[in-house]
């Protein structure tokens, strides 16, 4: 270093600089000089057009149907008809050529009936079609108009749910360590579950979604990022002093089922957004079972030390909360793109809890699959799975 | 009267029906050649209908959206107001668009209008081949004449050997390219749309398209059950086959199929 200033003595850093942007302004030289010969060299594609548009919103108004298009394609298209249940409609476009990524609104006036199944066809300027298939007709619900139910149905489904599972704290503090043990292998097996499900979800999610704005590897992403960022901050706290080992685990754990929610909200306030779901008491009861073993999680890892009440309660909204804004987000019919993403973000969080949970679930020779650990895991799932038949 | 109205079609089945009168298919509209006729409508339903009468008539009364009377907007009534010309076997039903499913949901039925100088006496029944979508996938899940799939293998429909039988034959059924009509043991004389006094053909079996109707008239010989069925063999089996059973009459001659 000392040898490399001393031959460089003024305007180093100036040099430095130039040098590094060199390589880019080369680059943008060669990309404009491309654009402008049209790219020399290279012939025509090949065949027609390809074209590719997904539908990622639908909104049925009183004699409307609005779909919300995206090309997703490498070419513009031109959408230049549009035909429901096989017969041409009247319609507006807010811009008939797409661009690539490009997204218009389709305004279809059409007298469509509650409760019917609708197929629209968009034709294209190069005669190809988009089918659309709307399963089941139901007027979209307003999302503003929705803030107060979907706040009710996160309260429903997140914070109470995890709050009476937290009641166990008790009871887990008087019965033996084994038996901790056991209860951090059934977390794992718990979170587990919760782990595949959301990536299941968000692949689903994803899929609906325009393959080019990322599909299945946003959840990967979000997944990542949300490992990394879990790390870090974990890394931070055990750092500070004064942080309790257990209740440092166990607001990991809220963060990462409060992640999970989230998504899970997102799921039911879609589903409801889309007529997809009817809200009754089954639906409320079985996720309400399903979520009381999420509380049991989290209160786990604090079993062993004392833990003040406001402590606790900011656990259990931290894990349950989420659900609120997830239903918020969900009725108001994000991007699948975006959906995808949270989504992945509540694997990655719980893949990072389950590692931080493993050491508790060790027994004394620091084995983790003892055969108590592996029955707590099977049975985490297993208790998951049989809950989430309810839903 | 157009109205909404659920219809069960099959024992549990019921289906989202739009009626008229209440009823699929509507009322059989009969009329002599040259009758001035008024039908009013009278729309209680949630859409605007039409009655579109098959026929010779004025622009006007066409029932179509935009030209004369126009749509029948909920709440509202027209009369449509006509000669009943020409003579023979036709049908109405509503014309807005969507017209597939105002037709297929139940909006159309039989039209005749019988000739100044009568038909020969004989045992009449309307038969309006029809069927119902009921999950909406523009293809139907049930078939049948006078709405009610088998209804007619439960009960037969009693004729008399040795009587004329004549059968007004109107296929509305909407998502299917053609329908049609066979009849076991026996043959009939079939008037393409009831225009003419002529039979155009001798046959069994007689093919339509949406629209398309005409009369039948058989004579049965022997007693028995004889099946009558579309020989779409699907069509059939999902729905639309019935029985004619030939008893003996007072005065007949009546002879054992077996």
């Amino acid at each position: 270093m000392e040898d490399r200033r001393a031959r460089h003595p003024s305007g180093s850093r100036l040099n430095t600089w130039l040098l590094g942007l060199l390589p880019l302004c080369v680059i943008a030289v060669a990309v404009a000089g491309f654009a402008v010969l049209d790219g020399p060299g290279l012939t025509a594609r090949n065949g027609p057009p390809a074209e590719e548009l997904t539908v990622e919103r639908t909104i049925l108004g009183a004699g409307s149907i609005e779909l919300i298009v995206r090309n997703q394609g490498a070419d513009p298209v031109n959408l230049v008809q549009v035909a429901v249940n096989d017969a041409f409609t009247d319609f507006r476009i807010s811009e008939p050529e797409i661009g690539r990524l490009g997204s218009a609104g389709v305004r279809i006036t059409y007298p469509w009936v509650d409760g019917e199944a609708y197929e629209v066809t968009l034709l294209t300027s190069a005669g190809g079609v988009v089918t659309h298939v709307i399963p089941v007709a139901v007027t979209t619900p307003d999302p503003s108009g929705l803030i107060g139910l979907m706040a009710l149905l996160g309260t429903y489904v997140g914070v109470i749910p995890v709050v009476i599972g937290m009641l166990w704290l008790p009871w887990l503090r008087r019965v033996p360590p084994a038996w901790i043990r056991a209860l951090m292998a059934l977390t794992i097996g718990l979170l587990a579950w919760l782990a595949i499900d959301a990536a299941l979800e968000g692949m689903e999610v994803a899929n609906a979604g325009a393959s080019a704005l990322g599909g299945a590897g946003l959840v990967a992403m979000g997944a990542v990022a949300a490992y990394l960022l879990l790390s870090g901050v974990h890394t931070w706290m055990a750092a500070r002093p004064g942080q309790a080992g257990g209740y440092r685990l166990a607001l990991l754990v809220s963060v990462g089922i409060g992640l999970h929610n989230l998504g899970e909200g997102l799921a039911i306030g879609s589903a409801y957004a889309v007529g997809a779901l009817a809200l009754g008491a089954t639906l409320v009861v079985g996720f309400t079972i399903h979520n009381t073993t999420e509380g049991l999680a989290i209160v786990a890892p604090v079993s062993e030390e004392r833990t003040s009440p406001r402590r606790l309660a900011l656990l259990g909204l931290i894990a349950g909360g989420p659900a609120i804004l997830g239903a918020w987000l969900g009725a108001a019919t994000v991007q699948p793109a975006v959906a995808a993403l949270l989504l992945g973000l509540g694997v990655g969080a719980i893949v990072q809890v389950i590692l931080q949970i493993a050491p508790s679930a060790r027994d004394h020779t620091g084995r983790l699959l003892h055969p108590l650990g592996i029955a707590g895991i099977l049975a985490g799932m297993a208790l998951m799975y049989a809950t989430g038949l309810l839903t | 009267m157009a109205r909404e109205r659920p219809i069960e079609v099959a024992p549990g089945v019921t289906f989202p029906a739009w009626t008229y009168n209440d009823r699929i298919p509507g009322p059989t509209l009969r009329a002599t050649e040259g009758d001035r006729l008024r039908i009013t409508l009278i729309n209680h339903s949630a859409h605007a209908h039409t009655i579109h009468f098959h026929g010779l008539h004025a622009a006007e009364v066409d029932g179509v959206a935009g030209i004369g009377l126009g749509l029948v907007q909920p709440g509202e009534r027209t009369v449509y107001e006509f000669d009943a010309e020409p003579f023979g076997l036709h049908l109405y039903h509503c014309h807005v668009t969507p017209l597939a499913s105002h037709i297929a949901k139940g909006l159309y039925g039989a039209f005749l209008i019988d000739p100044k100088e009568a038909r020969a006496e004989a045992d009449e029944l309307v038969m309006v081949m029809n069927g119902f979508d009921t999950d909406f996938d523009r293809s139907n899940e049930l078939y049948a004449v006078n709405t009610i799939p088998f209804a007619y293998m439960g009960e037969p429909v009693k004729v008399t050997a040795g009587e004329l039988v004549r059968i007004y034959l109107v296929n509305v059924l909407e998502y299917d390219l053609v329908n049609s009509f066979h009849v076991h043991g026996n043959f009939f004389d079939w008037y393409p749309t009831g225009t003419s006094l002529r039979p155009a053909e001798y046959t069994d079996t007689v093919m339509l398209c949406q629209g398309q109707r005409g009369i039948l008239e058989m004579t049965f010989s022997r007693q028995g059950r004889f099946m009558f069925h579309a020989h779409q063999s699907e069509f059939a089996e999902l729905g639309w086959m019935g029985f004619f059973e030939v008893g003996c009459g007072a005065s007949t001659a009546c002879e054992r199929s077996r």
